[in-house]
């Protein structure tokens, strides 16, 4: 299958981007990523600078890759991650443009790497459950509702990509502070702090992000499928004080 | 180089007392004390983000490292099913002895008693921690934590987050690391890269670093170093690491004295999505949790392994593990598995994609299953391996079975350490997967998780702490001629690298062709022949990279082909050690088999009379004579037998 490309270029964070185009012609079971990794090999055996992009485990998990396909966090195939893209999933198109995250919050880095520096900070600043190594009780001393622990490792399955944001047309992250705040603070043991929502809200302000309005993009995109649900549990922890 | 005492600081006495009565005897740290200390611990995945959290908490100066964007996604995440601990919730008759007797028969007793008796000992502690901490586990519908069967064992111990084990304990960890950040206990540094060991008079004081973005190398400063940079599985190219793990902070470390352990113990998985294509970059794993329910099937007659598996009749299939293995069926060790899967794609008896002319597959089938439990349950346990499954293969396997096929997953082999977890190098620690210590010659599923965390959270803040308890410490404002050194050595290095005489191929084409060598010799069978020719192969592939490598772009910018370069560059010394050691190792143990010691039904010989050892390789300055120091492993609890899973 033969593609032609449109993909972001930018040096760094303070220098201007443009779209480069290139074409290439891979097979349909060839991933996403491995379709720039030939391309990029194609670079170099050119004395062409590699396109810079983040990746790391390409099985889904680690929430390294990020890229907008066609206008969309992650590409077409829903409920996934950009690594685990197929070009089988893209075998009607002819052109596909490829660019970073976009979000103030976000500075690009580099092509299409971004700084998501910003997330840590909002973890940072009471994303946790506070416990001293060696000082926990026995696992089994707070039984837990399964359907509360369920509920809980829906939300705790958030890899941190930041999809959400850039999906935002606020450029909010507020599912990933929702899903957070749903993780640990409906667990018997994350009941203690009652201020980790305010907390987290006010380091997503702190750190550049757009506030909510309901748009719900972000689940839409998120390739855990975290759902806006967290966004309402969030909020009743948050009046319930 | 200096000879060089190996003692492994093992305390004596009962088995069981051994690691309290050592925990008394440590030195440490008066608590107002703590913060004149700094430890410098590279690598941020289970191991490192947990000592890293627990030193902060302790109130020592902690800078930790990593090479990825964020330390949450060290791979540590990937790990999918479960973590190990003797709590015995199933009443099934679990202990601590006999989960140290299951790990140390697991490894093939090719691991030190007292260490994997502390590794035992320490699980309970690790579950109560991450429930602590919000990890989710799976729960009874009583509110309980519920429990499942894993290779190897016969008891219930295993403890899971359904497929995202690895996930949650990494971020409970990497939480608490956060905390610490907020407290300004911990200076974190991510995209960020380990170069080479500081030592001063002998002793590891420091790292060079080279910032990922700006391409600067910076020279960092400490009483103590920590390294927990995980394993060097992507040595092979394909394996089931993410593409940045890399053996290179290790392997600075092994040429600058630190002892190099059992470098050839590396673990087949057998549970791998087969390979589809030449452009693939990685393997993916799935749990071997499958293999609870999954039945292993090859077609009997090589005719059949081009039909659709539906079309192949019950009579016409086999169930080879159930056939070679009764008593455990499916849920024999990995290598056992292994070896097996392999020995049906030989015979040419394997389905699915051909790569270079064979067929590399066998099926994983639900069907039975799904029959027995219901598809709800069976989706409920397995579902998002079942989707990973689809996304990558293309093919459902609630309706066809799965194809599957082993990957390299997992090193046991690593940086020697002691009883203290300290290398060979005064001040030098290693922690998780980057250390050689507990698996023996093959890790159980579900202890690598285990492993990681007991060393982070329990084992090094005690042991870092004793450490520090007997170093005045380092004055870290000044500058030291040792950093400007190692500064120099590191730029050298870039330069050479950017600089190629003859520049021609991109380093991944290096580093196909270096894993072609390395798997095929050194992978699940191995011989003396083939070894020999793989070193030479890999010294005469060595040198053409350093004419012919090719990075394009700049070293002051961020610039992923040299960094990827740079760490093909140690793989590439790091595979011939492989090779000497495998070469060495002349039994069949563990995760590997040597074709000149395999019984006459097929079975691995162990030679314990002459083998029951670690081989600690120093290097020499000639990366072909390595100095092999031997560790002679004493089993006084348990007697070494035969394996024998039939």
């Amino acid at each position: 299958m033969i593609y032609k490309l449109h993909i972001w270029r930018q040096e760094s964070a303070n220098s201007k981007g443009d779209f480069e185009q290139h074409e290439i012609d891979v097979s349909e079971d060839t991933s996403f990523l491995e379709m720039l990794d030939a391309l990029n090999e194609q670079l170099i055996e050119n004395d062409k600078e590699a396109i810079a992009f983040d990746f790391d485990c390409r099985e889904g998990i680690c929430g390294s890759c990020n890229l907008v396909i066609n206008g969309t966090p992650h590409g077409k195939h829903r409920g996934t991650t950009t690594c685990q893209q197929y070009m089988r999933d893209y075998a009607d198109e002819a052109e596909l443009w490829i660019e970073p995250w976009r979000a103030t919050a976000f500075p690009i880095i580099k092509d299409l790497i971004v700084d998501r520096t910003p997330f840590e900070k909002i973890i940072q600043a009471g994303g946790y459950i506070e416990i001293r190594t060696g000082s926990a009780g026995e696992a089994n001393t707070i039984p837990v509702a399964k359907e509360v622990s369920d509920a809980a490792f829906d939300s705790a399955t958030c890899i941190g990509c930041a999809a959400c944001v850039a999906a935002c047309p606020n450029a909010s992250a507020t599912l990933f502070v929702a899903a957070k705040v749903t993780h640990l603070s409906t667990l018997p043991q994350g009941q203690i702090d009652k201020k980790r929502a305010e907390k987290l809200l006010e380091a997503m302000d702190e750190q550049g992000f757009g506030g909510c309005s309901n748009y719900r993009e972000c689940e839409r995109v998120c390739p855990k499928e975290i759902s806006v649900s967290t966004i309402t549990t969030m909020n009743k922890l948050l009046y319930q004080g | 180089m200096s000879d060089f005492e190996l003692d492994s600081h093992t305390p004596k006495g009962s088995l069981e007392t051994r690691w309290t009565q050592h925990k008394f005897d440590l030195k440490i740290v008066n608590p107002a004390n703590r913060k004149k200390y700094n430890v410098i611990i590279v690598g941020t995945g289970l191991a490192g983000a947990a000592a890293a959290a627990s030193l902060g908490e302790m109130g020592y100066n902690v800078k930790t490292f990593c090479f990825q964007d964020s330390p949450r996604r060290a791979h540590s995440i990937a790990a999918q099913g479960g973590i190990n601990a003797a709590k015995n919730y199933q009443n099934d008759g679990d202990s601590v002895w006999r989960l140290f007797y299951d790990t140390i028969k697991g490894g093939d007793y090719r691991a030190r008693e007292s260490n994997v008796f502390r590794l035992a000992e320490l699980s309970t502690s690790i579950i109560d921690q991450a429930v602590a901490q919000g990890v989710p586990f799976a729960r009874e519908y009583s509110g309980y934590l519920a429990n499942r069967s894993f290779g190897g064992a016969q008891v219930s111990r295993t403890f899971y987050a359904r497929g995202q084990t690895g996930q949650q304990l990494l971020i409970g960890a990497y939480q608490a690391m956060s905390k610490q950040i907020d407290e300004g206990t911990i200076t974190h540094h991510s995209r960020c890269e380990m170069q080479d060991l500081i030592k001063i008079n002998g002793k590891a004081k420091g790292i060079v670093s080279r910032d990922l973005v700006t391409g600067k190398l910076e020279s960092h400063m400490a009483d103590v170093v920590v390294l927990c940079t995980g394993g060097y599985g992507n040595v092979f190219y394909l394996s089931t690491n993410a593409k940045g793990c890399n053996a290179s902070a290790a392997w600075r470390a092994h040429k600058q004295g630190a002892l190099f352990a059992n470098p050839s113990f590396t673990q087949i998985h057998p549970t791998c999505i087969p390979q589809a294509g030449e452009l693939q970059s990685k393997l993916t794993l799935m749990s071997e949790s499958l293999r609870n329910d999954g039945r292993i099937w090859a077609p009997k007659n090589k005719e059949d392994c081009d039909k659709n598996p539906e079309e192949i009749a019950e009579q016409d299939r086999d169930y080879f593990l159930e056939r070679m293995y009764p008593a455990f069926g499916n849920l024999v060790p990995r290598d056992i598995a292994s070896r097996a899967v392999k020995l049906i794609c030989d015979e040419g008896r394997g389905v699915g994609h051909a790569i270079e002319g064979k067929k590399l597959g066998v099926y994983l089938d639900f069907a039975n299953a799904i029959k027995v439990h219901g598809l709800d349950a069976i989706s409920e346990k397995y579902g998002n391996l079942f989707d990973m499954y689809t996304h990558i293969a293309a093919e459902d396997p609630y309706t066809t079975p799965m194809r599957i096929y082993p990957a390299v997953h997992y090193t046991m082999g690593g940086l020697w350490v002691d009883y203290n977890l300290m290398t060979s190098i005064d001040g030098l620690f290693a922690g998780g997967e980057a250390n050689f210590s507990d698996h023996g010659a093959n890790r159980l599923g579900a202890s690598a998780l285990m492993q990681g965390l007991a060393d982070g959270y329990f084992v090094l803040p005690s042991t870092v702490s004793n450490y520090l308890a007997q170093q005045k410490p380092l004055d870290i404002t000044k500058t030291y001629p040792e950093e400007e050194q190692a500064l120099q050595r590191c730029s050298d290095r870039i330069k050479q690298l950017m600089n190629a005489p003859n520049p021609q191929k991109t380093p991944d084409e290096f580093h196909r062709k270096l894993g072609k060598i390395i798997w095929n010799a050194c992978g699940m069978a191995r011989e003396k022949s083939v070894l020999e020719s793989a070193i030479a192969d890999i010294k005469t592939l060595r040198e053409q990279f350093w004419q012919q490598v090719k990075i394009t772009g700049s070293d002051e910018t961020l610039n992923q082909t040299l960094e990827r370069a740079g760490r093909i560059a140690d793989f590439f010394e790091l595979a011939e050690l492989m090779c000497i050691d495998a070469l060495t190792r002349e039994e069949s143990c563990g995760c590997h088999a040597r074709e000149e010691h395999i019984t006459d039904d097929g079975e691995a010989q162990r030679h314990d009379d002459e083998f029951s050892y670690v081989a600690a390789w120093q290097y020499s300055g000639n990366l072909s004579v390595p100095v092999l120091y031997k560790e002679e492993l004493d089993f006084e609890f348990v007697r070494p037998t035969t394996r024998n899973y039939r």
